[in-house]
């Protein structure tokens, strides 16, 4: 009997929901586009798509990602490459990070970025220079920390069976204290990926030349919704893409996971 | 010192250990004294927090004794060694190694060549009942077939003296059995020493050749009570008229144990 209801049920495969998704999402962008004052902000796909078109002729677009992705890398590529060792280093003397590190690194990560960017600027110039650093520092507060969480979370049971099995303090770092960190590392590069994208606004507010952040800032100085719109959208397709790659990179090195669901 | 008797294999000395704790001091263990014979089979049996864990890890070397030592073959102990293996109750396998590279892990660690390694671990995979599951992850398998995997995996290192702490304790009662049976058709044939913590008294006098009872709080032998029933033994064995005075007995004083906990 049970058998047969499930038969009867309509399953609906992901790629349909997927463009069911999408039409709502357009509906109600046209709805939004429709509305008077809704749609100054909200011009529909045919004046927002064309807008490309004007920010590649004026020379922009292409620069625009350019810069704000080589900030992206380069702040979130020190921010990981200085939070490994550093979290390492905290799990590994604990009191030094108890009373001294993590209040530290609690403190500044709950201050807005864009409030200490000035700061920065006066430090460092105007330019992609602070741009990085900002998100640097963001990246490596949230990865930092994460990362740390998870050395300490590991399973003693685990440590302890490597050692009756004849392991050294080497091997246990290696082969048990490692790989039983890297679920962590990827909830890390995630969270890091993240905030790289919300502090690049942030970042991009000090001065900057070109970039996505910096543009978007300017066509709403000029009233430019079209472009402006699609520079948003531009900004949730990287995410997206972004969120990607992390999830191949995680079912590569972590399929040996157990997941709840 | 020790080492006297020949047979003795494993000799636990005067252990008394105490832990530091927020309202003071707790003591685990009493002055424990022990010898466990050459090939011997022993259960301890207990209520939680008579110390049967604290005593296993002393012995596996995870714990240092806040004063007496353990000898084996005569010779104190210091920290872990192969020649000690460990079963944990939670498995505590690998989850990013594979079974076959579970099972791999104290062979890798004393640097045995990879595919003599990779045979014995094949050896011990198969008799433990689990042939085609080698290039599985352990969130593949089921309870009992972690467990196997886990003894294997203590088998394969070699050692001569093995410590299981409650392992079949997270298993069902069916699968239990099955796994009692064949870690019985194991010693039976390989002889090597056992020291086993359980808290199923069961599950005690089917296994050992001597049952040691634990009084609580702090941990002190109570009882050590000869299991007289001659192996092998299979699960019939558990309606003997014999294995069911023991039983009575011993649940009798393990019972008295924990309603002195529960005080």
């Amino acid at each position: 009997m049970n058998n047969e209801t499930k038969k009867k049920k309509i399953v609906i495969n992901d790629k349909v929901w997927l463009l069911i998704s999408l039409c709502a999402a357009l509906l109600v962008w046209y709805l939004l586009s429709l509305g008077k004052s809704t749609g100054r902000s909200f011009p529909f796909v045919e004046k927002v798509v064309p807008s490309v078109g004007t920010m590649i002729e004026r020379g922009a677009f292409w620069k625009d990602i350019g810069s704000s992705m080589f900030c992206v890398a380069a702040g979130f590529g020190l921010g990981f490459i200085t939070a490994l060792p550093i979290a390492f280093l905290m799990a590994w003397y604990q009191p030094v990070q108890k009373k001294f590190i993590e209040p530290w690194i609690n403190f500044i990560r709950n201050i807005p970025a864009l409030g200490y960017a000035p700061l920065l600027v006066i430090i460092f110039g105007v330019g992609q220079k602070p741009a990085i650093i900002l998100i640097w520092i963001c990246t490596f507060m949230t990865m930092s920390i994460t990362i740390y969480q998870g050395i300490k979370n590991i399973d003693v049971t685990l440590i302890k069976a490597a050692r009756v099995l004849g392991a050294n303090d080497f091997d246990i770092f290696l082969k048990i204290i490692c790989p039983a960190t890297v679920p962590f590392i990827i909830t890390a590069v995630r969270l890091g990926l993240g905030a790289a994208l919300t502090t690049l606004l942030a970042a991009e507010s000090t001065g900057a030349q070109a970039g996505i952040g910096m543009r978007i800032r300017s066509l709403s100085n000029s009233f430019e919704a079209a472009p402006m719109l699609m520079y948003i959208i531009l900004l949730g397709i990287i995410g997206l893409l972004l969120v990607k790659v992390v999830d191949i990179i995680e079912r590569k090195l972590t399929g040996w996971q157990e997941k709840i669901n | 010192m020790a080492g006297e008797d020949k047979l003795v294999k494993l000799k636990i000395d005067n252990v008394y250990k105490e832990y530091q704790g927020r309202n003071g001091k707790t003591v685990a263990l009493n002055g424990v004294n022990l010898d466990i014979r050459e090939n011997e089979f022993i259960c301890v049996v207990g209520p939680s927090g008579c110390g049967k864990s604290t005593l296993l890890n002393i012995i596996a070397g995870l714990l240092e004794p806040t004063s007496g030592a353990v000898y084996l073959d005569g010779k104190q102990i210091e920290g872990t060694g192969v020649e000690r293996g460990v079963v944990f109750q939670q498995y505590a396998l690998f989850p990013w190694r594979t079974v076959i590279k579970n099972v791999m892990f104290g062979l890798e660690m004393k640097k045995t060549p990879k595919e003599e390694a990779r045979q014995t671990a094949l050896k011990y995979i198969e008799a433990v009942g689990l042939k085609g599951f080698e290039n599985a992850y352990p969130k593949e398998l089921s309870g009992g077939m972690k467990q196997r995997v886990a003894i294997a995996r203590a088998y394969a290192a070699n050692p001569e003296v093995l410590l299981l702490d409650e392992p079949f304790g997270a298993l069902d009662a069916q699968t239990r059995v099955q796994l009692q049976t064949e870690l019985l058709n194991t010693w039976e044939k390989e002889k090597k020493t056992c020291f086993f913590i359980t808290h199923d008294v069961d599950e005690a006098i089917i296994l050992a050749q001597r049952v040691i009872i634990m009084s609580a709080r702090p941990g002190r032998i109570k009882r050590i009570v000869e299991i007289d029933i001659p192996y092998p033994r299979t699960q019939e064995t558990k309606s003997d008229e014999r294995f069911l005075q023991l039983k009575a007995e011993i649940w009798n004083e393990v019972y008295q144990e924990f309603l002195e906990v529960r005080k």
